[in-house]
């Protein structure tokens, strides 16, 4: 059974209501009210967890979302786990488990601590040394690097949990609801601003509300008991919005905030279900207060990381807020009045205070003289010089400190303790404003990097703006409040307030101790065990600038970015090279503040809404007749309709068959469609597409291609001209949206002299493409009154007309060889439509293909698919259409690119036919190709395009670009793969029927 | 993120946008005369200032009109906006 280190008479604490949970498998008890940290401090569990390298055993260090060293897994091996949440956030819930991360088999026995007796073999930079070499072991370093580097189990089951975002607009965002916050939220929202007021906290009030009654007052009642009364009347102010258990994680260029809002983590199992977890809030604020504080210190010396070492204002925490005692025996080590706070408010809770360190030499306010005269020993200018007890704190060792802080003097005192609270001054939580662009200034007299140049409308105040006494944070609140707001007065202008100036200071980053430093571990960022000695070792090895001194010695790339360490790691370099600390900078702060949830940043966009889904009119037909999908851009299209359990080969075989010897149907509907009006409509074709349109006659059609201003081809498709100024273009599925963009793009900016409009008729029609010698026949049955002949309805040309009473527009035109038309009409008759050809085409086994087969069928003829047989980088040249390049115009998009010297290298890759010896072999798209094995090394000529087993020839047929291609025709070539090496002969692109007999059969 | 003040629609979220490169970079109007060396200067070569930019911005997912914008590319700051075809500022 574990001590209880209750102490009674806290009011957040609800010792009526006595929650249990787990920790490594063991059942302990809390109340309502606590923290995971705070539960685990009263049962007087110390070590949670190992450090990341060395693997030593470390414990709670801090009481907020700074925290280093606590790390836990909770809710493992359910659903619900996640990994690297610090036990100081985490409220305890009835039937909460959280384990110790990065231990193994165990927290009290790890294996992995034996990195730590053979420290002196890690230093800064061990990984990048030894595992470069042998190249060829990395594998095996990698499996014990990974074994050994445990940051957490990610969750492998579906996360159960709904998470939202919400976009909120507020004229103020107030950060931090501590002193500053609440005053400056009260006051906005009263002068008429729309005010939102956040804070990571589940409580209001930051640190004021557990502040020392006797040194903080205000209109002479104690601090902490005024702003209680401040909070109780923000709830009755209508334009103030609160959220609380809410950490902003990033600040963005003009006043954008993200903040991630935590609805159920602190519910119990069963209370979470169907609730909205977390919430992403997208803020964007007119106005922007930061009050987000001051984190404290630590001191780097020896050892200094032992579970029981745990910053002072943290044990002041945990014993005024959370009624907790972190040990029996507790001393003070402190370079400010700070700790002097803290030890006051132990003992007059009753809890034993041994001894204050503290490396000044005096000090000469009141709440010093106060602790004096309690009978607590100070020890001036001494310091820790090193510290004992292995799974936690037993005692620690210290030595008088020389004038120059650079040695200690005398003999070892030893003094045993199991609590050592340290106090190492603050540092302005200054992330956010350098998130969003503020430039920082160093304040030598204070070491703090303050907030200089704001880039937007927004102020610091504040410790984050480094006021660290009560009077001086609420005088200067009143004057940057009154200026930020422009109002005339705040309602706390006139209150009387007392708080202690600290008179007396002394910083000294890296303390001294009687070994050499070859021989301590003065550790800077607990995380990821740097300490204090890498970062001397990287700057010996020649680093020097603070951004690879950080990632060489990993200092503050921990999942805290080094919250507590990373002043000191800058004071060492500062100290070690000789240059000011302002002239160094800081690291760059980077988003989020504290990590978010995958679930938090995806919200609701997961599942099916993880991407926007678009069908066809003909969608539901294809499901029902069991088609296979294809994505293609954000369509979902028919890929193939196997029948009897067919493979896909077998249906694809089965259906190009068919639509060859006797009548196919495709859902064209997604190609994109622009409906092109204007007087200039025939010039602008003229100009984006690399034919000649002015002379295509009304009702006939042409095929296109565009390229981009360097030459390469960009999109292709059919365009039919309707009336004399009305065109409607195709183009490729996929590039539908960027093709509209660019002709904007061209009529906006380049020719505004141009009379064209341009609509994207996409949606609104519905397409079935029904192709083979019997599609005439077809046509016939569903339009009979439409004369079908060559003379009146010829191959590219066009005609209005009525399918039982609704508008049509059918085109003769053909992707895949055959005599075929593309049947247009509304969208909303598409599968009506599609049914009728169905129903009409039944008696010539009219045979439904999806994409495979219309890659398959216009492969055989030799037709590019934009975006498969080219990669923006060949032009109509390469692709072996110099036919569609017009030698008579004088300008279109890409025309001048075309005779760039580059572009008219004989030795570009050009599409070729591929024919491979054994006509059974079918090449795999994207196989390279050569034409001699045994060159070293070997020249890639090109790769396979597209390649297909073409039931209508029996044989495999393949489409390729190839390095000087156009001129092997005939030339053998081979394609060597992972087991054998194909060979292969360069053919006609055009695989089938070369005369385009059967467009006319 | 930004928020950007189209001259047709007024403030819209960045979202809303789509960059388009450098302003004031005109078409050649007789791209045949011109050398390898001067097509390949239009085709290829921007600025890329750090500094005070002139870009050319579409409301894409809005009016879908372009227009130009100053920028200034180091701290983000929009000092203008202005329509396609009108004058660049001199300063
Ligand atoms: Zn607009």
């Amino acid at each position: 059974m574990s001590a209880n280190l209750r102490v009674k008479s806290s009011e957040y604490i609800d010792e009526t209501h006595r929650v249990s949970f787990k920790f490594n498998g063991k059942t302990y008890y809390g109340f309502k009210g606590d923290t995971l940290a705070s539960a685990l401090l009263a049962n007087d569990v110390h070590l949670v967890g190992r450090s990341f390298k060395y693997h030593r055993p470390r414990g709670i260090m801090t009481a907020g979302s700074e925290e280093p060293n606590a790390i836990v897994q909770v809710n493992d091996n359910t659903n619900r786990t996640e990994p690297n949440v610090r036990a100081t956030e985490v409220e305890i819930y009835e039937g909460l488990e959280a384990s110790s991360q990065n231990c193994w088999p165990n927290v009290n026995f790890d294996i992995g601590g034996i990195n730590n007796l053979i420290s002196p073999f890690l230093p800064a930079g061990f990984y990048y040394k030894t595992f470069m070499w042998p190249a060829s072991f990395w594998e095996k370093y990698e499996f014990f690097i990974r074994h050994s580097a445990g940051l957490g189990k990610s969750p492998t089951e579906k996360d159960p949990d709904i998470y939202d975002h919400r976009n909120i607009h507020c004229d103020v965002l107030v950060v931090g609801a501590g002193i500053s916050g609440i005053l400056a939220a009260k006051n906005a929202a009263k002068n008429n601003f729309k005010t939102l007021l956040i804070d990571e906290k589940n409580e209001l009030g930051g640190a004021t509300i557990y502040q020392d009654k006797e040194f903080n007052k205000i209109n002479n009642q104690g601090s902490s008991d005024w702003i209680k009364k401040e909070i109780n009347e923000l709830k009755n102010i209508s334009n103030l919005e609160i959220k609380t258990r809410t950490s902003v994680a990033a600040y963005h260029g003009y006043n954008y905030l993200l903040a991630r809002e935590n609805l159920t983590d602190h519910l119990e199992k069963k209370n979470k279900n169907n609730k909205v977890r977390q919430r992403l809030l997208k803020i964007r604020a007119k106005k922007v207060i930061l009050a987000t504080g001051a984190l404290e210190r630590p001191l780097v010396f020896n050892n200094n990381d032992r579970p029981g070492i745990i910053l002072s204002t943290a044990v002041k925490k945990y014993a005024d807020y959370f009624g907790v005692k972190c040990g029996e025996k507790n001393v003070f080590f402190t370079n400010n009045d700070s700790a002097y706070e803290s030890a006051l408010c132990l003992h007059n809770k009753g809890i034993k205070v041994d001894a204050i360190v503290d490396i000044r030499d005096n000090s000469n306010s009141k709440i010093v003289k106060a602790v004096e005269q309690t009978g607590i020993k100070i020890y001036w200018s001494h310091t820790v010089v090193d510290t004992n007890g292995y799974r936690r704190l037993d005692n620690i060792s210290i030595m008088r400190l020389s004038n120059d802080g650079m040695t200690v003097t005398g003999k070892r005192i030893n003094i045993s303790c199991d609590c050592l609270g340290v106090a190492g001054g603050w540092t302005p939580a200054v992330h956010l404003f350098t998130q969003s662009g503020g430039k920082l200034k160093f304040d030598e007299d204070n070491n703090v990097f303050l907030p200089n140049k704001y880039p937007s409308d927004q102020i610091s105040v504040g410790s984050c703006n480094g006021n660290f006494n009560l009077k001086e944070i609420i005088n200067e609140l009143s004057i940057k409040l009154k200026e930020f707001l422009k109002i005339d007065q705040t309602d706390f202008d006139n209150i009387a307030i007392e708080s202690e100036e600290e008179t007396s200071k002394r910083n000294i980053w890296l303390l001294p101790s009687d070994k050499a430093i070859g021989k301590t571990k003065p550790f800077v960022d607990y995380q990821n065990d740097a300490t204090a000695k890498d970062i001397k070792l990287a700057l010996r090895e020649g680093f020097r600038s603070i951004e690879h001194v950080k990632r060489y010695t990993t200092t503050g790339m921990g999942t805290d970015q080094g919250k507590l360490g990373n002043m000191h790691a800058l004071g060492i370099i500062s100290d070690t090279a000789g240059v000011k600390m302002g002239e160094l900078g800081t690291t760059t702060f980077r988003p989020p503040y504290t990590p978010l949830t995958f679930g938090t940043i995806v919200g609701r966009s997961v599942g099916e809404f993880f991407d926007i889904f678009r069908r066809t009119a003909m969608n539901h037909w294809h499901i029902e007749n069991k088609a296979e999908f294809e994505n293609v851009g954000q369509w979902k299209r028919g890929w193939y309709y196997p029948i009897n359990g067919e493979t896909m080969h077998q249906a694809v075989q089965r259906e190009s068959k068919a639509a060859r010897e006797s009548a196919g149907i495709l859902d064209a509907s997604t190609l994109g469609k622009i409906d092109i009006q204007g007087s200039d409509a025939s010039e602008f074709l003229n100009r984006v597409y690399t034919n000649a349109w002015s002379k295509l006659a009304i009702g006939k059609c042409r095929y296109g291609l565009m390229l981009n201003e360097d030459g390469m081809v960009y999109d292709d498709g059919v365009t039919t001209r309707l009336g004399e100024n009305h065109y409607l273009m195709t183009t490729t599925t996929g590039g539908a949206a960027n093709v509209l963009g660019k002709l904007e793009d061209y009529l906006q900016t380049e020719w505004p002299e141009l009379d064209v409009y341009l609509t994207s008729v996409t949606d609104h029609y519905a397409t079935a493409s029904v192709c083979g010698p019997n599609s005439k026949k077809i046509l016939k049955k569903i339009i009979p009154d439409l004369d079908l002949s060559d003379e009146n309805f010829p191959h590219m040309s066009f005609k209005e007309v009525k399918i039982n009473n609704i508008k049509c527009r059918v085109m003769r035109i053909s992707f895949t060889g055959e005599h075929s038309y593309e049947i247009n009409i509304q969208a909303s008759f598409g599968k009506a439509l599609w049914e009728k050809c169905i129903e009409a085409g039944k008696e010539f086994n009219i045979t439904p293909y999806g994409t495979e087969t219309m890659h398959l069928l216009r492969a055989e003829k030799g037709f590019i698919i934009v975006g498969q047989d080219t990669d923006g980088t060949m032009t109509p040249i390469d692709l072996q259409m110099d036919w569609i390049v017009s030698k008579k115009k004088y300008d279109f998009i890409g025309k001048r690119s075309l005779y760039r010297s580059d572009t008219m290298r004989e030795d570009r890759k050009q599409l070729v036919g591929l024919l491979t010896d054994d006509p059974n072999i079918i090449l795999e798209e994207g196989a390279q190709i050569v034409s001699e094995l045994k060159q070293n090394p070997i020249q890639m000529l090109g790769h396979v395009t597209s390649s297909y087993f073409s039931p209508n020839l029996n044989k495999s047929i393949a489409l390729a670009v190839v390095r000087g291609g156009k001129d092997m025709m005939g030339k053998k070539l081979f394609i060597p793969m992972e087991d054998k090496t194909i060979s292969v002969t360069v053919a006609n692109p055009v695989f089938f029927d070369e005369e385009n007999k059967r467009l006319n059969a | 993120m930004f928020v950007i003040n189209c001259p047709y629609c007024g403030e819209r979220d960045q979202q809303e946008f789509k960059a388009g490169g450098e302003a004031h970079i005109e078409r050649p109007k007789q791209p045949t005369e011109l050398s390898d060396d001067e097509w390949a200067e239009y085709l290829f070569m921007r600025k890329n200032i750090k500094g005070v930019q002139f870009e050319r911005w579409n409301h894409a997912h809005g009016c879908r009109k372009w227009f130009n914008m100053v920028r200034d590319t180091s701290n983000d700051e929009i000092k203008l906006v202005y329509k396609m075809g009108e004058k660049p500022p001199l300063e």
